[in-house]
């Protein structure tokens, strides 16, 4: 038998089983073979990625960062090879209540004193670029704002939106006085009720990043990993075979990789000490 | 608010809308939508609006729908993108609500249709349901409708369409026989309830005119069970006898697969031999609460006899050779039960009694031949349907004779 190209995935809900099982189903339709191993966290996922566990993985921004500041640290390379259409160009953005004196005008002065709701320690779009953003604006946690962290399955990178769910609840609840979400789950916790119609108000958004993309590990085969890509650009939303992991895994089509989408977080990485230049951990509060 | 499509000099000027003061969390996006439907696939609408942040939560709204967006000085540019019309690309089609339309209802009612209404388009890749009847001519019936209609007209409520306070008092021996019909009368609607029940779970809802007739003849039968019971406990008495003859007599609707032939066996020939039987106790029953039961259910079952003659009919029109079928149910009916005693002895004794109204001998000889009549009326009644079937004379009056002694 050949040997299957390996992929790294991380479990942050049950529904991930039903998406990897129904890939693996696809690539052998189309006789590619392919396995996939499950993690509990990103870290030893990209950890995998360095000792031939992994041929790929399906990484979180933050896990991409990492790979690629691993990789570097070794003098290998890491390719983000790659991504939904739905990944591209998110924004978080700061919601407060609709009748809250903070304004978007004046450099958020009016959060000086507040309490902001982030999301997980790792997460990417509810905490490291939220407090990136702030920072740019002068405004730094304990200094400035209190800041009320949502912590929810860390290791995960924020991948399970409960996090950012609680902190919308606690908005409505007047628990807290503003609450970092991405803009998507803005208009998703509309629908779902948590925040009512019109009851609230974004306050701030920070600028463009990528999400999360396949990285091809240093070592990969190449043509393996070329077969891959070649095989999820072919998955059409026409089909109704491959629609329903689609519609799972979020997306319409998926793109080619690409890196210019990392700037924030990497930045964020660093002014929040989370990894070092080497992909160490920094971050003393962190367990996964 | 939309502005118009604008047309100057061969040019098009792109579709405006402002969602004003209106976010996306707060619905904006159906007018986004509605404008971007007006335009083709490739087409482009420009979309302003006032509410702080809108442009990150149209941006959100995009990219999940997987349209392209681009901001300007004139505000979003959207380009339509033609991914939703991937989703019905290859969808089916499941024929028309309204059953009087070509093509309504399918003769083949397919696995992937499943629980859609009739007349919707299914998503390719929906799940498939096994529903055994799933051809129309195996179940259809073309006054179906209207035979629901009629039924949901003659709903009655227990509680306001009976008088259980009218006065009566029967002598003991007299009411232990009414507890005894009664007792016999449930057993019976037990199987008028399970047989289309059963038929219920399996008939593809497709056919949602005849999914709605059994529905109710279910309902129906409910109530009956209900009602019967109520009228035999209203003077203290339990539920009397059950023999194993009239079980098993029962059991062989139960045990009968094909839906024709159940409905032949059981509302054709046994639940309009159970009319007769009602009518007879609306006439004769001894208490004013016996003999409103008996009109009320009487109308209900004559239904369900309705519903069955006019599926048959159709079927027998397209199917002549399909007689030859339900004779020989009828036939295999009656060797299955040749070694049962067919009526127990306790409900015709019962019935002669409650006929009769009072224990003397006077009263008894009227009771004896009040139920001989309503034996030679059931067997007439058989005898007139098996005939409009179409079966001849000859055959109508052996199968009619060969009908369970238990009477369903």
């Amino acid at each position: 038998m050949t040997r299957p190209l390996i992929m790294g995935a991380v479990a942050y809900a049950p529904k991930v089983v039903t998406i990897w099982e129904g890939f693996k189903e696809y690539f052998r339709r189309h006789d590619f073979e392919f396995d996939f191993i499950l993690y509990s966290n990103y870290e030893r996922q990209v950890e995998a990625q360095f000792d031939g566990t992994l041929d790929i993985a399906w990484n979180s921004p933050l896990a991409w960062v990492r790979a690629q500041r691993m990789a570097l640290a070794r003098g290998q390379t890491v390719r983000a090879v790659a991504m939904r259409d739905t990944d591209c160009d998110l924004t978080s953005v700061l919601v407060v209540r609709s009748d809250s004196a903070v304004v978007a005008s004046g450099g958020l002065s009016g959060l000086h004193g507040k309490t902001i709701g982030f999301g997980a320690l790792d997460s990417p779009q509810a905490n490291l670029i939220p407090r990136d953003h702030l920072r740019t604006q002068g405004l730094l946690a304990g200094r400035d704002y209190t800041a009320r962290r949502f912590d929810l399955l860390s290791g995960k990178h924020g991948d399970h939106i409960g996090g950012e769910r609680d902190a919308a609840q606690a908005l409505m609840a007047g628990e807290i006085d503003a609450a970092w979400m991405i803009d998507g789950n803005h208009l998703a916790f509309s629908r779902e009720g948590v925040l009512p119609a019109g009851a609230t108000r974004i306050v701030a958004r920070t600028g463009a990043y990528d999400h999360c993309n396949f990285t091809a590990s240093p070592d990969a085969p190449t043509d393996a990993v070329d077969r891959f890509v070649g095989l999820l650009s072919d998955m059409a939303w026409d089909d109704p075979d491959v629609r329903p992991l689609l519609e799972l895994e979020g997306l319409k089509a998926w793109r080619s990789g690409r890196t210019s989408g990392y700037a924030l977080l990497a930045r964020a990485v660093d002014d929040e000490k989370f990894y070092d230049a080497k992909g160490n951990i920094l971050a003393a509060d962190y367990r996964y | 608010m939309m502005k118009n499509f604008m047309m100057q000099k061969e040019i098009f000027l792109p579709l405006i809308i402002d969602i004003e003061d209106l976010g996306l969390d707060a619905g904006a996006h159906l007018l986004i939508k509605h404008g971007l439907a007006s335009v083709p696939v490739g087409g482009e609408i420009v979309v302003s609006g006032r509410v702080p942040g809108w442009e990150a939560q149209l941006s959100a709204w995009c990219r999940a729908q997987g349209h392209a967006l681009a901001f300007a000085a004139d505000g979003a540019h959207i380009t339509r993108s033609d991914i939703h019309a991937g989703r019905w690309r290859g969808a089916t089609q499941t024929g028309h609500a309204d059953p009087q339309q070509h093509g309504a209802v399918h003769e083949h009612s397919l696995p992937c249709y499943g629980l859609a209404a009739r007349g919707a388009t299914v998503e390719a890749g929906a799940p498939e349901y096994a529903f055994r009847l799933d051809k129309k001519h195996e179940v259809w019936t073309d006054n179906a409708a209207d035979l629901y209609a009629q039924a949901v007209a003659a709903q009655w409520d227990p509680e306001q369409a009976i008088d259980w306070h009218a006065p009566f008092d029967l002598p003991a021996e007299v009411e232990d026989a009414v507890a005894q019909v009664m007792t016999y009368m449930i057993e019976n609607e037990n199987a008028a309830l399970v047989v289309p029940a059963r038929f219920l779970g399996q008939l593809h809802p497709h056919f949602r005119e005849v999914q709605a007739v059994l529905a109710i003849q279910v309902a129906d039968e409910a109530r009956h069970i209900e009602v019967f019971t109520r009228r035999l406990r209203m003077r203290g008495r339990e539920p009397a006898l059950s023999t194993a003859g009239g079980q098993a007599s029962l059991k062989t609707l139960l045990d009968e697969a094909d839906f024709s032939v159940a409905g032949f066996l059981l509302s054709v020939l046994g639940e309009g031999t159970f009319v007769s039987l009602l009518n007879f106790l609306h006439e004769h029953a001894p208490d004013p609460v016996t003999r409103q039961i008996a009109r009320l259910a009487s109308r209900d079952e004559a239904r369900h006899v309705a519903f069955g003659m006019a599926h048959l009919l159709r079927r027998l029109e397209r199917e002549p050779e399909f007689r030859t079928r339900l004779a020989n149910a009828v036939e295999a009916r009656n060797d299955a039960l040749s070694g049962t005693s067919g009526l127990n002895e306790e409900v015709f004794d019962a019935l002669i009694l409650l006929a009769a109204g009072e224990f003397t001998p006077a009263a008894i000889a009227i009771g004896y031949a009040r139920v001989q009549a309503l034996m030679i009326d059931m067997a007439e009644g058989r005898l007139g349907r098996l005939l409009r079937l179409g079966f001849e004379e000859k055959t109508a009056r052996r199968l009619a004779a060969l009908h369970t002694r238990n009477f369903m």
